[in-house]
């Protein structure tokens, strides 16, 4: 994660694919092209959520207007430097961003780099968790559909996948929560962890910051199941976000390979119709996925906002919201740089891997 | 039976005009569980407009009415009695501003959805057609814009338009405004590589040979053919808008509760009556909005499944072997990956 963030985003926007149309070009090139693309990404993302910013209004009348006289929030406003031409204050920020250096907040006053790793690691838990849970539920239940096409089963997974990506996630969240947590009262209704097993955790030497992984290592069991139980609901309502399309994509793919001569000569040959599906027709059909995959790690971070805001689970979604509120540049800054390194990082990944698997994509 | 050709119209060109239709001439392709999917997608759709279109004459209250003849209005009360799904904590009528919020949700489905489909529709096919570093640029931005959290995205453009609240005009603007940012690159995309294909097309090279200006070309030859996937997109992105716009409300960036009623707004208020118990102030608006995306979906869904010939149904599966993926699928697939 570190490494992630200290690797300054170049501000190489004249990096412009310079490919003609040409056929040429092998593995290399195609992976030198997309790689170079990253940084034109990032610099634009940034440049955007910098002007952007910018109209919305400053940090210091958002906390102090009405509250203090006008010459001296104007002062205020003077000695913190957002009374100069705004392109000045741009390429101050391309500067020190550059140097790897983020800032401090404004509204709380923490460097940008330390809040982005403790919020991280939270949000990087409830992803990987959801992303879990999606693909355990959305790969079989995929298959499943495929195989009982037309059947009821494939009816009812239909509307069930339907129903997974139509429901909000913070209305899911919230049905779960009602159910689980205030009817029954099996599971805890928010946060990421107890008081005590959260200053239990925190006290660690070094902790990651990824709960179940710090009650791991210092053998904390009782942390360790109250951790657990507070990740439950957050997982499964971003997680069945993800699980319908997943589900959806595998049938219609599994559909697809069902259809071809080598599945046929598989049955002939006498193969059982559950390895034709889990074996023969799935592996073929992986390739859409995994491409489908990298554009889900985006969906999972504008969910990720609404799943910690429902759940109160303090990850970077969460802080979002709240620096957003108080206009708060540089947290947001941080916050969309960080977001758009992984985003395109992870498309730059996956594009590399549907190339490696598939060489008609490389143009 | 010979093979389809990838750009078969789905529709009997010598068939009447209202048989061709897009929804129409989809529902006479359609078979067994397709037609009802299709058919159940109808009727969900068909509600939400009618409870949009009459909200004045449905809702038993107006959406920010707090009082009437007998005083104001409890808060918190269980459903039941003259208000049939029960209170908010701030006093409204929780059955009133479930069938207001249909009419916002609906204006702002036309604006994000007609602004977007506007102006992505003229960059793609400027861009497509001109080419050159016009295009490369474009593509360069629309990817950034489309790789990154549409939600973040409309969050951000949310607090740029309106300054966090809104009146209902406003409101309406500025959340159609935030969604349309992040619907553009889709049009975008779709347009401009259809366009980049219909280029080398034998009827463009003749429109020039006859001297027509470019204008002509891309407005006409060009337009015409290249937004034969509109229909389904516009579904989805219609299904997506309403999301966004949930999500906007249910973090605090979206309209004002005086101005118009929008679930996601009530849904972030009901989040704290959760807790004590208190369902119907969430799992009312909540129900309403799964139902309107789920009736959208499955009409989108349903187009898209059968322009694609694999996934038809039996009767035109035995027509195998069609084209790998149309266009209109993978945009289905590009857009509705997106989804929330």
């Amino acid at each position: 994660m570190t490494t992630l963030i200290d690797a300054p985003p170049s501000d190489a926007d004249g990096i412009l694919p310079s490919s003609k149309k040409s056929s040429g070009g092998g593995l290399g090139q195609y992976i030198l092209i997309r790689f170079l693309l990253i940084f034109p990404t990032i610099f634009i993302l940034v440049t955007m959520v910098f002007f952007l910013m910018r109209i919305t209004g400053d940090p210091i009348t958002t906390a102090m207007g009405g509250r203090l006289p006008m010459e001296q929030l104007q002062e205020r406003i003077h000695n913190a430097g957002y009374d100069r031409p705004i392109l000045v204050q741009y390429f101050e920020y391309l500067g020190q961003l550059a140097t790897g250096n983020f800032g401090r907040t404004l509204s709380d006053n923490r460097a940008v780099s330390e809040m982005l790793t403790t919020y991280g690691a939270a949000t990087l838990e409830l992803s990987v968790n959801a992303l879990i849970l999606a693909l355990l539920v959305g790969i079989p239940l995929g298959m499943i559909a495929a195989q009982r096409r037309d059947h009821a089963p494939d009816a009812v997974l239909r509307v069930f996948a339907i129903l997974c990506y139509a429901t909000p996630v913070f209305f899911a969240g919230m049905l779960l929560k009602l159910t689980f947590s205030v009817w029954l009262g099996w599971l805890p209704v928010a946060g990421r962890a107890k008081t005590s097993s959260e200053l239990a955790l925190n006290s660690l030497e070094a902790p990651t910051g990824i709960y179940w992984l710090d009650a791991l290592r210092s053998g904390n069991m009782a942390a360790l199941g109250d951790v657990t139980a507070h990740a439950v609901l957050p997982a499964v309502a971003l997680g069945l976000l993800t699980a319908g399309i997943f589900l959806r994509l595998v049938r219609t793919n599994v559909i697809g390979t069902l259809g071809k001569d080598y599945v046929e000569a598989g049955r002939s040959r006498g193969v059982s119709e559950f390895r034709l599906v889990t074996k023969h027709a799935y592996k073929p059909a992986l390739i859409p996925i995994i491409t489908v995959m990298g554009l889900q790690i985006a969906v999972m971070l504008g969910g990720a906002v609404l799943t910690e805001k429902t759940f109160e689970w303090k990850g970077l979604g969460f802080q979002l919201a709240n620096y957003l509120t108080a206009r708060d540049f540089v947290a947001v800054q941080g916050i969309v740089v960080l977001l758009a390194i992984i985003v395109a990082v992870t498309n730059f990944i996956v594009d590399i891997v549907a190339a490696l698997i598939d060489p008609r994509v490389r143009y | 039976m010979s093979v389809l050709p990838a750009n078969e119209p789905l529709a009997n060109p010598r068939a009447p005009f209202y048989r061709r239709l897009p929804v129409v001439s989809h529902f006479n392709k359609s078979v067994g569980l397709q037609r009802g999917m299709l058919v159940a997608g109808l009727v969900l759709t068909g509600l939400f407009l009618l409870t949009a279109l009459l909200a004045p004459l449905l809702a038993p209250f107006g959406f920010s009415q707090l009082a009437d003849a007998d005083g104001n209005f409890p808060t918190q009360e269980a459903p039941g009695g003259k208000h049939l799904l029960g209170t908010t904590v701030g006093g409204y009528d929780v059955l009133s501003r479930v069938i207001w919020g249909a009419q916002a949700a609906l204006f702002v489905i036309v604006v994000a959805v007609l602004m977007s489909i506007v102006i992505g529709v003229i960059l793609g096919l400027v861009s497509g057609y001109i080419g050159g570093w016009l295009d490369r640029i474009l593509v360069v931005i629309a990817d950034a814009v489309y790789a990154f959290p549409s939600l973040l995205v409309a969050i951000v453009m949310a607090i740029v338009i309106s300054g966090g609240q809104s009146s209902l005009i406003g409101g309406i603007f500025a959340a159609g405004t935030a969604i349309t940012l992040v619907f553009i690159p889709q049009y975008f995309r779709v347009i401009r590589a259809e366009t980049v294909r219909l280029k080398a097309e034998p009827f463009v090279e003749s429109a020039k040979v006859v001297g027509a200006s470019n204008i002509r070309i891309m407005s006409r030859h060009i337009y015409r053919n290249a937004t034969r996937t509109l229909p389904l997109i516009f579904t989805l992105n219609a299904s997506e808008a309403i999301l966004t716009l949930a999500a906007l409300g249910f973090l605090g960036f979206g309209i004002e509760p005086s101005s118009a009623a929008e679930w996601g707004y009530d849904l972030n208020k009901a989040l704290a009556d959760t807790t004590s118990g208190i369902w119907w102030t969430g799992l009312f608006p909540g129900v309403a909005m799964v139902l309107t995306v789920v009736g959208l979906t499955l009409v989108g869904e349903s187009i898209n499944d059968l322009n694609d010939p694999r996934l038809r149904g039996r009767k035109a599966a035995g027509t195998a072997g069609g084209p790998d993926s149309s266009a209109a699928a993978q945009a289905a697939i590009s857009a509705d990956v997106r989804g929330f």
